[in-house]
Order: C-alpha cells, then sequence, then structure tokens
C-alpha cells in the first residue's frame, strides 16, 4: 500500500455499501477513522509504510452497519462515493463520511490480506 | 694568524682581542694545550666578536703570519676536536651582549622621534617667550585678549602634552627590519611645520622686531591648533587603521609541527602562534620499478601487482608498528615520572610555625625552598630526563628552570600533578625565558618586497636559528548579510497527533 510521488496508486480494493443507521438525530456509520494528510503517520498502527498518510478504520463497533457491510478494523478507505480520501486531511474525511444528505456510503477500502489472496487465487490459475 | 695552533682550510680568522691581557694570556694558554694533543686532524675555532678589526693593531708579525697560514692550510679531516672552552663562550657572548650597534638600533627610533615631539612642544613656548627676552620695552600691550589666547594656549599644549605620553610613549614590541611609512611620514611633517613656522617667524618677528604682541600670541597658537591636528592624523593612520581585521594567518612549521589557525588583529603586526602539535609527518613510499613488459602471461603480472601491493602494505604496517611501539614508550616513561614525582612531594613537609618550638625531639634541618627543591629533585631527575627525551622536551627545560618551577610549586603548595603539567602537556613552547638577545631574533623571508603590504594569497616565511615558519594569508570572508523580519504573532504551532474519528 505504499505509493511513489508522482505515480498513480494501484491497489486491489473491494467496494463496501453501507447504510446508515438513524439514530436520534445522527445517521451513524459505526466505525472510527483515523489518519489524514495533517496527521502524524508514524503513530498509524495498521499502517504498512509509516509515511502513509490516508485514512484507516481504527475501530468497528460491533452490531453496527459497517460490521454488518464487511468492514474490518485496519482497513483503508481509497473512496468514499466516488470522493478520493488517500490525500485529504482529517476532518475532511469526516465530512465526506458524514453527509446528512445521503443515507448509504459506498466506498472502496483495500487491505492487505486482500492482495494476497488476489495474487495467490491468480498464481493458481496461471499454473492451471 | 696565531702560528701556535694549526687549522684546517675552514677554520675562521682569528684575532687577537682587545680585551685584557690576562684574557689574552688565558687563551693562548688553552690554545698550547690543544696543540700539545697533536694531530695535524684537531681544529680550533674561535669566535669573532663583531665590531672588532681582523687584524689588531698589537699584531707585529704581519708577513711571517700570512706566510704561516698559506703553509698550514689543509683540506679538512674527518675527525675534528672543537678546543673552545666554557670561559671563552661565556666571555664571547658576554662582549656581543654589550656591544653597542645592536642596542642602539633599537632605540633610535623612538629617540628621534621623541627629541621632535619635544622639540615641537617647546616651539610655541619660545614664540612666546623671545620678544618678551629681546624687545620687551618696544612691544605693544596686549590685554585680555591675550591673556585669553595665554589660558587657551596653555591648554591646548597640555592636552598635546597628555595625549602625546598616552598614544606614543609605549616599549616597542618588536624590532622591524624595514622603517614604518605611516610614522615616517608624521616625522617628517612635523619637522616640515615647526621649521616653516620657525622659518616664517625668523623672518617675519625676530628680524624687523615686530611690536604687536597679539599678533604673535595668535600665531603660537595657530601652530599649537596645527599640532594637534597633526596629532589627530597619527591617531587615525597609526592606531585606528589598524583596528580593523583583514587577513587570516594560517602559519605551519617547517619542522613536524601541525598548522594552526589565528585571526590577525590588525593587518601589518603579526602574531606568533601559541599552540603546537607534533605530529609526525614520515611516509613509507615503495616504487616498483620493474616494469617488465617482455612477459605476456597475464597471471603472472597480476601476481607481481599482487606482490607489489602486499610490499606497500607491509610498510604501512611497519610504520603502524613504529608509532605504537612510541606510544608505548612515552607512556612508560610518563607513569614512571608520575610515581616519582608522587613519591618525592612526599618527602618533604611544610613546618608551621608553631611546629618549631614544639618538637625538641627531631632536630630537623630547616630548609627554605630553594634547598628543599635540590633535595626532593635528586630522586626524580632521572625519570624526568628520560621522559623528556622521549618527547623531545629536552631543549625546552634546563634543569635550572626544572628547579626553579620545582621551587615555586612548593612555596605555593601546590600538587605534584600541578607541578608535572608543565611537562606532561605540550603546550606552548616558545616561551622566552631569559634567553639572549640572539635568541629572539627572527628574520623575514619572502619572495615579495618586504615593503608591500599583506594581500591574500601570500607566503612568506619567519625564520629562526633553528627552523622557521611558514606563513599563508588568506582574507577574511566577505559577508553578504541581508535582512528579514519575522513578525512576533506569526510563531503558531499545531499539534500532531493520531486523531480518531467516530462516523
Amino acid at each position: 500500500m505504499s505509493f511513489i510521488p508522482g505515480q498513480p496508486v494501484t491497489a486491489v480494493v473491494q467496494r463496501i455499501e453501507i447504510h446508515k443507521l438513524r439514530e436520534r438525530e445522527h445517521l451513524i456509520l459505526g466505525f472510527s477513522i483515523g489518519g489524514g494528510i495533517d496527521q502524524d503517520p508514524m503513530q498509524n498502527p495498521y499502517s504498512e509504510d509509516k509515511t502513509d498518510k490516508g485514512i484507516y478504520v481504527t475501530k468497528v463497533t460491533p452490531g453496527g452497519p459497517a460490521e454488518a457491510a464487511g468492514l474490518k478494523m485496519g482497513d483503508k478507505i481509497m473512496q468514499v462515493n466516488g470522493w478520493d480520501m488517500t490525500m485529504v486531511t482529517h476532518d475532511q474525511a469526516r465530512k465526506r463520511l458524514t453527509k446528512k444528505n445521503e443515507d448509504v456510503v459506498r466506498l472502496l477500502m483495500t487491505r492487505k490480506s486482500l492482495e494476497e489472496a488476489v495474487k495467490c487465487s491468480m498464481g493458481g490459475y496461471a499454473n492451471r | 694568524m696565531d702560528n701556535e695552533s694549526q687549522y684546517s682550510g675552514y677554520s675562521y680568522k682569528s684575532s687577537h682581542s682587545r680585551s685584557s691581557r690576562k684574557h689574552r694570556d688565558r687563551r693562548d694558554r688553552h690554545r698550547s694545550k690543544s696543540r700539545d694533543s697533536g694531530s695535524r686532524g684537531d681544529k680550533s675555532v674561535t669566535i669573532q666578536a663583531p665590531g672588532e678589526p681582523l687584524l689588531d693593531a698589537e699584531s707585529t708579525r704581519g708577513d711571517e703570519r700570512d706566510d704561516n697560514w698559506g703553509e698550514t692550510t689543509t683540506v679538512v679531516t674527518g675527525t675534528s676536536v672543537d678546543s673552545v672552552s666554557n670561559e671563552d663562550l661565556t666571555r664571547v657572548s658576554k662582549e656581543l651582549e654589550e656591544s653597542v650597534p645592536l642596542r642602539c638600533t633599537r632605540f633610535a627610533g623612538p629617540a628621534l622621534g621623541g627629541c621632535l615631539s619635544l622639540f615641537a612642544l617647546l616651539t610655541p613656548l619660545a614664540f612666546l617667550v623671545l620678544p618678551q627676552a629681546l624687545w620687551r620695552e618696544a612691544l605693544d600691550p596686549c590685554g585680555t585678549p591675550c591673556e585669553g589666547l595665554y589660558v587657551s594656549l596653555a591648554f591646548k599644549l597640555l592636552v598635546l602634552l597628555i595625549s602625546s605620553w598616552a598614544l606614543f610613549l609605549r616599549p616597542a614590541r618588536a624590532a622591524l627590519p624595514r622603517f614604518f611609512v605611516f610614522r615616517c611620514l608624521l616625522m617628517v611633517l612635523v619637522f616640515l611645520f615647526v621649521a616653516s613656522y620657525w622659518l616664517f617667524y625668523g623672518v617675519r618677528v625676530l628680524e624687523p622686531r615686530e611690536r604687536d604682541y597679539r599678533g604673535i600670541v595668535e600665531y603660537a597658537a595657530s601652530l599649537v591648533d596645527a599640532l594637534l591636528f597633526i596629532q589627530y592624523l597619527a591617531l587615525v593612520l597609526l592606531e585606528v587603521r589598524h583596528l580593523q581585521p583583514a587577513f587570516c594567518l594560517k602559519s605551519a612549521a617547517s619542522t613536524t609541527w601541525a598548522t594552526s589557525d589565528f585571526p590577525v588583529y590588525n593587518s601589518a603586526l603579526l602574531n606568533l602562534p601559541k599552540s603546537i602539535l607534533s605530529k609526525k609527518m614520515t611516509g613509507f613510499k615503495v616504487y616498483s620499478l620493474d616494469e617488465s613488459s617482455t612477459n605476456n602471461s597475464t597471471g603472472q603480472s597480476r601476481a607481481m601487482i599482487a606482490a607489489a601491493a602486499r610490499r606497500r602494505d607491509n610498510s604501512h604496517n611497519e610504520f603502524y608498528y613504529e608509532e605504537a611501539e612510541m606510544d608505548r614508550r612515552v607512556r612508560k616513561r610518563k607513569a614512571r615520572l608520575v610515581v616519582a614525582v608522587e613519591e618525592a612531594f612526599t618527602h618533604i613537609k611544610r613546618l608551621h610555625d608553631d611546629e618549631v618550638a614544639s618538637s625538641p625531639k627531631h632536630p630537623r634541618e630547616v630548609m627554605d625552598p630553594r634547598e628543599a627543591a635540590q633535595a626532593i629533585f635528586a630522586p626524580m631527575a632521572r625519570a624526568m630526563q628520560k621522559y623528556l627525551r622521549t618527547t623531545r622536551q629536552q631543549p625546552f627545560h634546563s634543569m635550572e628552570s626544572i628547579l626553579t618551577h620545582l621551587q615555586f610549586c612548593i612555596t605555593h603548595n601546590m600538587t605534584p600533578k600541578a607541578f608535572l603539567e608543565r611537562y606532561l602537556t605540550p603546550g606552548p613552547t616558545m616561551q622566552y625565558q631569559r634567553e639572549s638577545d640572539r635568541g629572539r631574533q627572527w628574520t623575514l623571508v619572502s619572495e615579495e618586497p618586504v615593503t608591500s603590504a599583506l594581500r591574500p594569497a601570500l607566503v612568506f616565511s619567519l625564520r629562526r636559528l633553528d627552523f622557521s615558519l611558514v606563513v599563508t594569508v588568506t582574507p577574511l570572508p566577505f559577508l553578504r548579510i541581508g535582512e528579514e523580519f519575522i513578525d512576533p504573532k506569526s510563531h503558531k504551532f499545531v499539534m500532531r497527533l493520531q486523531s480518531e474519528t467516530s462516523v
């Protein structure tokens, strides 16, 4: 998940659709995010590359919509509803996720195990 | 030539000195002793004091002497025995020190300047006094304005006197080989001023016996003003101009010492280096001359190259082991010296006043510091000598100087470590401790004419009797300084943390 400045970022992503849950007057998604270009990337426990300033999922509330949709702790969010999340500040990321007029959040996320799974399956396919 | 002794071709011409017969007899006796020892290879050398004629009036055997000199000229043989006794040397060195030419040149410049300034200071007073003395009756009476002028004249002269004393009457730190241009210029200027004023005075005042005394007083006042301005010029030229550091001098001694940098305070005076480290700079270079191109096989040439490389490696090893051995030896000697000195210091004890009466059972011999130093010097002398010889500090510390230093340390209750500090840490070795004037003689050797000023990338050397310093001049860099204003309110900080937001 490391990137080379100036080169396009390539990653194996998974599409996840989360339906927001209405709780009193708030719409919640059921997870917490950390990271951002204004944050200190060295403190991120989930990133492989400690200079990665992307948005990561730090906590998933059990029984919430995010868990139901398949989001896991440590996932890196690449896009939210078409908006890029790899080069945003923490506050911008929060705003993109908590828009009041949107009920559904479709996000692209990536994780290390995805890449390995794809590699294994592709390797198997090549051998065949 | 003295036909009592035999000379080789390189001997010096000696003369009978003008000193008393007693000295001459002593020298002749000594020379006859050397002649008795016999062989043709003996060389006797006498050092001739300067300022004495080669052929003395006392000597009457002119022709005979020349013939003898021609006959006894030989080629220099291998061994030679110096037959100059210690007494001769001390006598000759005393003669050298007392000889007039060396001392006079040092004081000639300041003396001349002093005379000139005294003359210049007394001139206004002379201008005032001479008319009063010579034709007092014929002078016009001059009341209050003249008295006012007297007062101002007096104060200006006082100021001149005090500032001349403060600025110019200082002992010179060095005797330079050439004249100092600005000082010469100023002395010439003062002389011209005063001479022209005297000329005018003589022609216009003394000759026609001028009656207007007020005019004369004003004339004297104008001379004093002119002298004040010349002194201002002197101040600026001689003092203020030197305060701006302009060059940085890097000096390296020509023997085995490393370089030391120091900034120079003015471009006309030079500083001597204060700290010198010792570093050996020998290198073992091996040049392989056997380039046999007839052999075409690459394997053999590769082996030869490898062998040559190995040979070079071995010589570096040799150098390394020699250095290590030297270090080990120095450390061993140093350890022995420290132990010896510490033990020596325990042998003596300071006797307090109240102890004198209270210990009659130990009739100890009470010693003064000098005797105490001599008493404890003996056990540590050998260790000290060996250490000094190993670290090559022997020429700088004579036994007398070590004893004096020991006496000083004992008097001031210093520890053995403090006593040894002077010899263990290689500090400044340029110590002018009671050396003769000859030892302080430095010679400036340069390709440039010595009257030209310092300029960048100039190299010259200062030579002394036994070594020389090579000095390189580098200019101080020109600093281009810009400015940038920082608003004090612009210092704002943000914490870089890993914040977590739940969405």
